[in-house]
Order: C-alpha cells, then sequence, then structure tokens
C-alpha cells in the first residue's frame, strides 16, 4: 500500500447524504453527494427509514460517478473508509455493508471512521491544487454544527487524540432550525428559510433564553459546572413556540421576521460563546468551523468576531466540504493510512453513538 | 454455472451454488442471529469465497433475496450483492425471500399440494404467500407476499418460523416451525429457474409496509 500519497476512497451515509469521495493524499479528486433531503421536506425532518431506504438505491450510481470522475479505477485505489458512527443506525448499516462488500470484492483495507473527526479531517486537504497541505496545530480545536450534531472538540492528534470538550445534551442546534422554522410555518430545511428571513428582522425585538448558561451549569474556570461547554435547545425551542401562541392569543400578527431574528441570535451567541470559552480555557488557539450549519451567514460572521476578538484563527472549509460527504471520510482515511494506523478489517460493527475518542475502529 | 446468492430476510446467509458440484452445493453459510448482518455477512461471503477457492472472476452471478423482512437487515445483503456485482461485473437477480422456504417444503417428504409459507415480519404480523405444487416443478407462487396477522392467513398448512411463533392460531408444520429463509435454498432455486429458462426478480426490495413517516399536520392555533 502507499503511504505516502494512498489513494483513498471514502463512503458517507450516516444521515441523509450517500456520499463517496476520493482523495489522493491530501489532495481532493472528487466529492460526490446523492441527497434524500427532497424526501424529506414534506415531514419537516429527516425520516431514518425513508434515508436508508435511499441510501440504498443511490450507493451504486455514487460509487460509479465517483470513480469517473476522479479517472480512477477500483484496481488503483489503496484503501476505503467508511462512517461506522456516530450516526442514523439504519443509514449507517447501509454505507458500512457497501464498504465491506467493496473491501471483499477488491480485497483492500478498509477503515471503519468516526463521522465527526472526519468532519475535521476535511480541513487538512489542500485548498487548490500546488497549495501545501494543512498542517495541523498543536492546539486546534473544532466547531461542529449541523442538524446531527453541535460539538466542539480539541484535537491534539487527528488520527489517535481527540477530545470532546462539549456537546448538545438534546437537539442539535440544525434540528432547532427546523422545528422552529416549521412553527413559523417556514419550510425545510429551516436553517436556509430562517437565516435569510432573519435579515429582515429586529434580532433584539425579542429575548430568548441562552441554555445552560446559568451559574449552577457554568460554574467557573477552575471549577466548571456540569454543563460549562454544553449546549441545550430543546428548552429554546418552547420559548418561540410559547411566544407565537402569545401573540395569537393576543390576536396580534406574528412577526414572523423579528422571531425569526432572535431566535437565530439566541442560539448563535450562545453556541459562540460556550464554543470560544471552551477554547480560551484549554489552550486551543485555531478552530475549525464545520457541519451544514456553517452555511448559516450569522453563524459565520459572528464566530468570525468572537474567535478574531479572543485571538484564535478559524478555518471554514468550502460548504462543500462542511456538510456531510464521501471526501471527509477519505481526507481522514488518507490520514490514518499515512500515519501508519493498522486497518479496521471487515468484522466490526457500525455504532450510531460512536464516541469521538475512537477515531478509527 | 456459478452462483453467489445471498440472503438476509431474516438470519445472514450466503452460498456458492452451482450445476456442476454434487446436489450443486459448493459451499455455504447462514446464522441463527437476526441481528448482526453488519458485522457476519462480509465475513462470511469472504471465507466462504476461500473456502470454495473461488474468486470474484468465477462467479457468473449473484443473486439476492429481496425479502420480505425486517428492513435494515434485509438492505444490508441486497446492497452487498449489489457491490459485488457491480465490483465484479456480474449479472445480478432477486429472488423473494419465501421462495428458499418453498423449495425446500417441495423437496421434503412432508409437503401439501397447497400450502403457506410464512416469517416473522414482527409488531405481531407475519410475512406470508401462499404456493402451490405439481409433480416434478418448482413451487408455484400463487398468491403473495403479503404482511399481516397470523390468524388472518388462508386455512392451509404453515411452513417456516412464522408458523411457529404463532402456532396456536395457524396449522404450524413442526418440522418447519423454525425455518428461515436462507441463501442456500435461494440459490438452488435461482439456479432451477435460470436452467428452466425462467426470469428471475431484479434487486428491488419487498418492503411491503410504508416507512411509517407521519406528515406532520398544520400547527394548532392559540385560540
Ligand atoms: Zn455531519
Amino acid at each position: 500500500m502507499n503511504r505516502t500519497q494512498p489513494l483513498v476512497l471514502g463512503i458517507e451515509s450516516s444521515c441523509d447524504e450517500t456520499g463517496v469521495g476520493i482523495v489522493r493524499g491530501a489532495a481532493l479528486l472528487t466529492n460526490t453527494v446523492s441527497s434524500s433531503m427532497d424526501e424529506h421536506v414534506r415531514f419537516g425532518g429527516v425520516i431514518p427509514e425513508i434515508a436508508s431506504r435511499a441510501h440504498l438505491d443511490a450507493f451504486v450510481p455514487t460509487l460509479e460517478e465517483a470513480l469517473a470522475e476522479a479517472d480512477v479505477t477500483l484496481a488503483d485505489i489503496d484503501a476505503i473508509a467508511v462512517t461506522s458512527g456516530p450516526g442514523l443506525a439504519g443509514a449507517l448499516m447501509v454505507g458500512v455493508c457497501a464498504a465491506k462488500a467493496l473491501a471483499v470484492a477488491t480485497g483492500k483495507p478498509l477503515y471503519a471512521i468516526n463521522h465527526l473527526v472526519a468532519h475535521v479531517g476535511v480541513g487538512l486537504l489542500q485548498q487548490g491544487a500546488g497549495t501545501p497541505p494543512h498542517v495541523l496545530p498543536e492546539n486546534m480545536g473544532a466547531l461542529l454544527v449541523s442538524g446531527g450534531h453541535t460539538e466542539i472538540l480539541r484535537i491534539r492528534s487527528i488520527t489517535d487524540d481527540v477530545e470532546l470538550l462539549g456537546s448538545t445534551i438534546d437537539d442539535a442546534a440544525g434540528e432547532a432550525y427546523d422545528k422552529v422554522a416549521r412553527l413559523l410555518g417556514l419550510g425545510y430545511p429551516g436553517g436556509p428559510a430562517i437565516d435569510k428571513l432573519a435579515r429582515t428582522g429586529n434580532a433584539k425585538a425579542i429575548r430568548f433564553p441562552r441554555g445552560l448558561t446559568q451559574p449552577k451549569y457554568m460554574g467557573t474556570a477552575e471549577e466548571p459546572g456540569p454543563h460549562r461547554y454544553d449546549w441545550s435547545f430543546s428548552g429554546l425551542k418552547t420559548a418561540v413556540a410559547r411566544c407565537v401562541e402569545q401573540f395569537e392569543a393576543r390576536g396580534e400578527e406574528v412577526p414572523v421576521a423579528d422571531i425569526a431574528a432572535a431566535f437565530q441570535e439566541a442560539v448563535v451567541d450562545v453556541i459562540t460563546s460556550k464554543a470560544v470559552l471552551a477554547c480560551r480555557e484549554n489552550g486551543i488557539t485555531e478552530v475549525l468551523l464545520g457541519g451544514g450549519v456553517a452555511a448559516n451567514s450569522r453563524l459565520r460572521q459572528l464566530t468570525e468576531q468572537r474567535c478574531s476578538a479572543a485571538g484564535i484563527r478559524l478555518t471554514v472549509p468550502p460548504l462543500s466540504l462542511c456538510t456531510d460527504n464521501g471526501a471527509m471520510v477519505a481526507a481522514l482515511g488518507a490520514q490514518l493510512v499515512m500515519a501508519g494506523v493498522e486497518p479496521s478489517g471487515i468484522g466490526f460493527a457500525p455504532d450510531s453513538s460512536m464516541p469521538v475518542t475512537t477515531v478509527s475502529a | 454455472m456459478l452462483i453467489l446468492a445471498i440472503d438476509t430476510s431474516a438470519v445472514a446467509s450466503a452460498a456458492l451454488v452451482s450445476d456442476d458440484a454434487p446436489e450443486s452445493v459448493l459451499a455455504s453459510f447462514a446464522t441463527e442471529d437476526t441481528r448482526t448482518h453488519a458485522e457476519v455477512l462480509a465475513p462470511g461471503i469472504d471465507a466462504l469465497l476461500a473456502e470454495a477457492g473461488v474468486s470474484g472472476r468465477d462467479v457468473d452471478a449473484i443473486v439476492t433475496g429481496v425479502g420480505p423482512g425486517p428492513f435494515t437487515g434485509l438492505r444490508s445483503g441486497i446492497v452487498t450483492a449489489r457491490t459485488l456485482a457491480f465490483v465484479w461485473g456480474k449479472p445480478l437477480y432477486g429472488v423473494m425471500s419465501l421462495d428458499a422456504i418453498a423449495l425446500e417444503v417441495a423437496e421434503s417428504t412432508d409437503s401439501a399440494a397447497e400450502f403457506i409459507v410464512a416469517t416473522d415480519a414482527r409488531r405481531k404480523e407475519v410475512y406470508w404467500a401462499r404456493y402451490t405444487l405439481s409433480d416434478a416443478q418448482l413451487p408455484h407462487l400463487a398468491e403473495g407476499p403479503h404482511v399481516g396477522f397470523a390468524a388472518d392467513l388462508p386455512d392451509l398448512p404453515v411452513y417456516g418460523a412464522g408458523a411457529g411463533i404463532y402456532s396456536d392460531v395457524v396449522k404450524a408444520v413442526a418440522e418447519f416451525s423454525t425455518r428461515q429463509p436462507e441463501a442456500l435454498s435461494l440459490g438452488q432455486f435461482a439456479l432451477a429457474r435460470l436452467a428452466a429458462g425462467e426470469r428471475l426478480l431484479d434487486s428491488t426490495p419487498l418492503y411491503l409496509r410504508e416507512s411509517d413517516a407521519q406528515v406532520p399536520g398544520p400547527r394548532k392555533r392559540a385560540l
């Protein structure tokens, strides 16, 4: 196996995107994604069984397209990588079984990869042909915000030392966006709809709660409380529902744009303030922002602002690499191959709640 | 003709069958467990190929059971079969999974001219189909597959694990009361159909049930 510039094929199926990406070392060759998002619109959220059915039908065509686009054959591939968790159990199963079949049919080594760490691994890809690969600094952090997760991580080594500093204890931020968008009668996915409407609203018109920010949860730097770096969005969603109901009960028109702006401000404020706090208190000097909600204009703006005020360097990969995709799985797979990590074999089980400390199974 | 058959509609199983081999079997395996498909299927197929000294190049076709069966398990076999067929560039066929048990019934001394095959569909239901037998022919699928309550089955002898679970309400055939569809019989059924010039299905899964997703109703207003 080529361990200096390995050609790695990555497979992603943890939520509603079927992704196949191919990298050579730190160079991206292709990032092919098939999404079942349209099929979830009428339900206002991802339906696991519908996502799983879509993965089954999308896998081979997506693989075929990726190979054609990268202009490589399966015989050229050095290793295969697949998301084995965390994610939707039934959805993970499709990608994992496909990857194992690929390994059996080609005899290539297979790496079972952590989806969250892969979101960070994508930041190590070259930003363009000829540019040097990104080298991880000593004190790297990652803020991941999507429909499925909200986490702040510390990465000492992308291949074997990742630590979860904080995460949501209930809904993911993107999920909160979807639920509030439904309350406000906006479409799915909620993130873009709320982001757009919020621009025309007054974020200060209403003040919504920032979850887990009371002293009993925060504690102090010396004596941290139980949720110092954690988030909670379910109370915020309830507060928005109450607010809408109150306007309706008074027979007043619901100020949808103001509510959208105030909701967005509450989410983005609490995410960025806790993330920056976690970075400062853990000596993190560089942060990668990943996950689909990285597309949110206000989140990007406030993260940039607060990171720069705290002297933290911020990296945001291109959006197509922030949302779930196979290239990030391939990118992390290539890092594992280059670091000499042993493959996972074909006997592992997908793990819907795989911890970030497990970079590869 | 050498066929690699896979079925995960209940247990995880795979088999290499060939019309050149004694009793058409080169090698086969089946688990007893219905919930570890993702772990055991690929290693099982890998070992099967090694045991028979067969490579992907030697295989003439891939056959997959297309259910009915619990969705997640069912998909693990179908995506495996589709991927192997794609990589090896081989034709891929589907066989209705209950046909595997029907073939075993036809070959047993305990068969009836008309019978039901049933497997566990969970949620207190069974997957079932009705078959008829005539001399020296493959079992004929007369009706189904369906999903429903065991108590609503036609009044005929019932074969398969779905009968064993509900033996209080159906005429369960004892010898078959724990029988699950397996790739070996599925492959033999496919081999016989192809040899007779008959067509097989494609690899589209037979879910028989919708995804259970509910379209949310309009939000109730406060007044
Ligand atoms: Zn993700």
